[in-house]
């Protein structure tokens, strides 16, 4: 039997790959939790895995929350069994719709808005995202924005409430492992 | 009681309870608040906008599948329609339409009474005539009486 030759591909991991793994990890982690919680109505979620997404964002900037708010909806989707199902590409709407927002809103002043706003801003369009391809694609049919004032509501509660957790996260110092 | 909890565990709880931080309205900025106002109200607003959808504004009247006339729902007034055995009344008041009577033998549309959403039918079939109502963004919009 011949003996194995060593593999010549090699994947250089960057101290970034560490991080933004850390971070999709603690999302993924919190969007799963989550769907043990009971919903008075599909698609209305705190999402507290946004609160990573907001964290990253402050502190390491868009790119990097783009990576982890996508890797947390494909990896997330992957746990729970909705990879490619309905729910997933909702997901996926919602995530891309608010990081575009995400990505408008961390050029707002940082001396007047927190990321509080950020988090509200970005509720209000991954609802917006969601209920557009719902629309477009699920429910033909204009009913489903007669659900939008209380999906409005759920954001702006949930956008509040998240973004003063991540507010009050970014108030410690980062306490950051070094990469093996 | 304060004093039979353990120090350990009394350090958790005021820990949890956020001892040692900033408290919470610290972390909202001024134009958070603004921006968490204007959403306020934006939500707010929204939920009259958007469930009115299903008031009706007009009365259709067909006879024979064939529009004989509109009604608009603001002002109270009677209409008279002669179909295959007779007349049929309507009546209309502010927001609402019926079928006052009707010369069918078993009077189903009349025993309908007011219709107010839109789309609601009302049908007097030994006569030909159907009373409809109809509302912003037309026939196609919401519920009808049938597959309601």
């Amino acid at each position: 039997m011949p003996a194995m030759t060593p593999s010549t591909i090699e994947l250089p991991v960057t101290a970034d790959d560490y991080r933004i793994a850390r971070y999709a990890a603690a999302a993924i982690a919190l969007s799963v939790a989550e769907t043990a919680l009971p919903s008075p109505l599909p698609g209305i979620k705190p999402g507290l895995a946004n609160i990573i997404v907001l964290v990253v964002l402050a502190r390491y900037g868009w790119r990097d929350a783009a990576w982890v708010s996508l890797l947390r909806v494909v990896a997330g989707s992957l746990v729970i069994g909705q990879f490619l199902a309905p729910g997933f590409f909702l997901a996926l709407a919602g995530a891309l719709c608010s990081l575009a927002v995400l990505a408008a809103a961390q050029h707002l002043p940082p001396r007047f808005f927190g990321p509080v706003s950020a988090s509200v801003l970005a509720a209000f369009a991954h609802i917006g995202g969601q209920l557009l391809l719902a629309r477009a694609w699920l429910v033909p049919h204009d009913g489903v924005f007669y659900l939008l004032p209380l999906f409005a509501t759920a954001a702006l509660l949930f956008g509040t409430i998240n973004g003063l957790v991540a507010a009050r996260l970014l108030a410690k110092p980062s306490t950051e492992p070094p990469a093996p | 009681m304060k004093d039979n909890i353990p120090d350990g565990l009394r350090e958790l709880l005021e820990q949890a309870a956020g001892a040692g931080q900033a408290p919470w309205r610290t972390l909202l900025r001024p134009g958070d608040w603004l921006l968490l106002l204007c959403c306020a109200a934006l939500v707010a607003t929204s939920f009259p906008l958007l469930w009115r959808g299903g008031v009706a504004d007009r009365a259709i009247v067909k006879r024979d599948g064939q529009l004989v006339t509109e009604l608009a729902l603001n002002v109270a007034r009677k209409y008279e329609v002669t179909g295959a055995i007779g007349t049929t009344v309507i009546e209309v008041q502010p927001g609402r339409a019926r079928v006052l009577s009707d010369p069918g033998p078993r009077q189903y549309c009349v025993q309908q009474g007011w219709l107010t959403r839109a789309n609601a039918v009302a049908i007097c079939a030994p006569n030909h005539v159907t009373l409809q109502l109809a509302g912003r963004g037309g026939a196609h919009a919401g519920y009808d009486t049938i597959n309601y």
